[in-house]
């Protein structure tokens, strides 16, 4: 069905679509319209779930977890300080192996008090197991949402999804949006190790260091399969319902000389920024990352690279630069803008091309 | 005496310290609730005492989870299993630091959300399994590590928060009254909704008192008064009979605190807070039964 929805309407549609059986959470801006929107659904019907109404995002992790070990799908969402306030939980969700889902709307961390867009907040959340994902529209915040239970919830995976959307940039805005019929594109909830009275076990006990390493090696190797299954599923979402995603969105990189690599919506915008660069003369493209984590084997050898980072590791650098260098061993200019939902055009894109100087920092709007 | 079920869940095998009341306790717990029963376990001396991974020493199945999180992964537990027509147990068995310090706010939000489940606090008034520190839990004057002049603030009131949620039941129990503990844990979990138990439980090493002394100790703690055995059901309160007989004609503090090293040195000050804590606990609770407050 052809729609118009917000980044925020969109996820809890597809939310619903999948059919969790216990929702858990607690309000945040700028994710509360998810939140609202799904205890609105079960209040009226139309979706059959619990909604548990929990007293911090701490506790509505904790409940998805006991929700998924006991059986049941779960989906959740938050933002900055919620996710960071549940971050001991995202860990145990990871290491329980419960494959929760769950939005979170991208927002700069206080002090100051700042609801605006960044990625701190996730990247912050790196190391926990996660499978990350960003997305930059309207349809792919609904398309990915629905993929990420599929994926989460695959038994070479079963390990929890982090869907992020760029806080208003995307989470309020509105666009179109086409809904579908999800039918078995995702399968019933079945997790092979959910609680099963006729044979108790011990879940988490003490676990010593051997076998500690283990569980470690088996996550690392459930991230890796996460690759395969990432990919047959966005093929076969393409082949079920016509739209193609992959591990990056690629925009006239074919014979590009200088590549822009961005995350949400500056990627998105960095496509505008290309087109300019264009008729300048300027051989430029996009590639907007998409997944996080896993982290994609990117092709961007024998180019130049401006890479876009709306996150800053202080003392070290920015997130995505260094992912790049370290991974490709290429040397980007590495821009860092937008952080605390600092206005960034295409105009200004296209500038930080112009200006690029591989292997130099700048930080937009505050370096000379 | 009524006879228990024969059947165990808890197997000899658990790395408790000698003389451990928690363990003991949830033997009869466990044969309460039967085999049809999840166990949500924060860190707590229970989740050391279980056994080392792939082994185990429960007999029922035990989710082991964060500190802070035991109450709201019940929650999620309790309302999958519901939704699924499972009327599994999810009791969540936790320890004093676990419930009145880092998980209360946790427990109470899933008491306010009316969870359908038994929350027993095994109240060792002591972070035991670091070592003995100070707990909000820890009674005036108890030497632990991080108190070793003694506690110079009173144990916080678990019980009166708890109540304030207005939860269909609520009880207190003593490790060394386990036909008691029984009955409790069978009629809490005939209710639905949030049920919370209270559970006494004295750690000789925590106590420093020799591990053959458990239930001694308990039962002093209940004789001259200061732990009081109650249920309040659907808000009517009933003072158990061991602890009516008591609080007529109530042994010495002295015989509690003398058998017990964490004592040793106490104040005249700290124990007459002690008193007066226990004096005007008994007499809220007197008013309360007698429907006169």
């Amino acid at each position: 069905m052809l729609t118009i929805a917000t980044g925020n309407k969109a996820v809890a549609a597809a939310a619903r679509e999948a059919r969790p059986g216990v929702v858990a959470a607690y309000p945040i801006t700028p994710q509360t319209e998810i939140v609202e929107q799904l205890a609105t659904y079960v209040a009226e019907g139309s979706l059959d779930a619990d909604y548990i109404p929990v007293e911090s995002e701490h506790s509505a992790m904790a409940a998805c977890i006991g929700a998924s070990a006991a059986g049941a799908r779960t989906f959740t969402a938050t933002s900055s300080h919620g996710l960071l306030y549940m971050h001991e939980m995202l860990h145990w969700a990871a290491g329980a192996r419960t494959p929760v889902v769950m939005a979170n709307v991208n927002r700069a961390l206080g002090p100051g008090w700042n609801t605006w867009a960044e990625h701190t907040d996730a990247f912050s959340q790196r190391d926990t197991g996660w499978l990350q994902v960003f997305v930059a529209t309207v349809q792919e915040a609904y398309d990915v949402t629905l993929m990420a239970f599929r994926i989460a919830e695959d038994e070479r995976v079963l390990l929890p999804v982090m869907v992020n959307l760029d806080g208003f940039s995307l989470s309020h805005i509105t666009q179109s949006l086409e809904t579908v019929e999800v039918g078995d594109f995702i399968p019933p909830f079945r997790l092979p190790h959910a609680i099963d009275i006729a044979h108790p076990r011990g879940y988490g006990t003490l676990t010593p260091p051997d076998i500690y390493f283990r569980f470690r090696w088996d996550m690392e190797r459930s991230m890796r399969a996460s690759r395969e299954v990432i990919a047959e599923t966005e093929a076969e979402f393409a082949r079920r319902f016509g739209r193609r995603y992959g591990p990056t969105e690629d925009y006239r990189c074919e014979d590009a000389d200088v590549v822009v690599v961005a995350l949400g919506t500056l990627g998105k915008e960095a496509e505008v920024a290309v087109d300019i660069l264009r008729n300048e003369g300027v051989k430029a493209g996009s590639m907007r990352l998409r997944w996080f984590r896993p982290f994609p084997a990117l092709d961007l050898a024998g180019r130049e690279v401006v890479v876009i980072d709306r996150d800053y590791s202080f003392g070290f650098g920015g997130v995505i630069t260094h992912s790049i260098r370290s991974t490709t061993g290429v040397e980007p200019y590495s821009v860092i803008a937008g952080l605390g939902g600092q206005e960034v055009t295409y105009d200004d894109i296209a500038q930080f091309v112009r200006q690029r100087e591989a292997g130099k920092e700048f930080w937009f709007g505050v370096s000379d | 005496m009524n006879p228990l079920p024969a059947e165990e869940y808890v197997h000899k095998c658990t790395t408790a310290c000698a003389g451990c009341t928690s363990s003991l306790s949830l033997r009869y717990i466990l044969k309460a609730a039967g085999p049809d029963t999840v166990l949500v376990v924060p860190a707590c001396c229970t989740a050391v005492l279980q056994g080392v991974y792939p082994a185990t020493a429960m007999n029922v199945n035990v989710y082991n989870i964060a500190f802070a999180a035991a109450a709201a992964t019940a929650s999620g537990m309790a309302a999958a299993f519901r939704r699924s027509g499972r009327s599994t147990n999810v009791i969540c068995y936790a320890g004093d630091g676990g419930t009145v310090d880092i998980g209360i706010q946790a427990l109470s939000g899933a008491l306010e959300r009316g969870t359908d489940f038994l929350y027993i606090c095994y109240d060792n008034e002591a972070y035991g399994n670091t070592g003995m520190q100070r707990s909000g839990a820890t009674p005036i004057g108890a030497v632990t590590t991080t108190t070793p002049g003694g506690k110079t603030d009173e144990k916080k009131d678990i019980d009166r928060i708890v109540a304030a949620h207005n939860i269909p039941y609520m009880a207190t129990a003593c490790a060394a009254y386990p036909q008691d503990l029984y009955a409790k844990v069978k009629k809490a979990l005939s209710i639905p909704g949030p049920k919370f138990i209270h559970l006494l439980s004295p750690c000789p090493p925590g106590w420093r008192y020799s591990s053959e002394r458990s239930v001694e100790v308990g039962k002093l703690a209940v004789k001259t008064g200061l732990w009081v055995l109650y249920e309040r059901e659907r808000g009517e309160l009933r003072i158990n009979p061991a602890s009516k007989a008591a609080m007529k004609r109530p042994a010495p503090v002295e015989e509690y605190l003398k058998v017990q090293g964490r004592f040793k040195g106490i104040s005249d000050e700290a124990k007459g807070m002690l008193v007066a804590a226990m004096e005007r606990h008994h007499r809220r609770l007197l008013a309360e039964e007698a429907g006169t407050c």
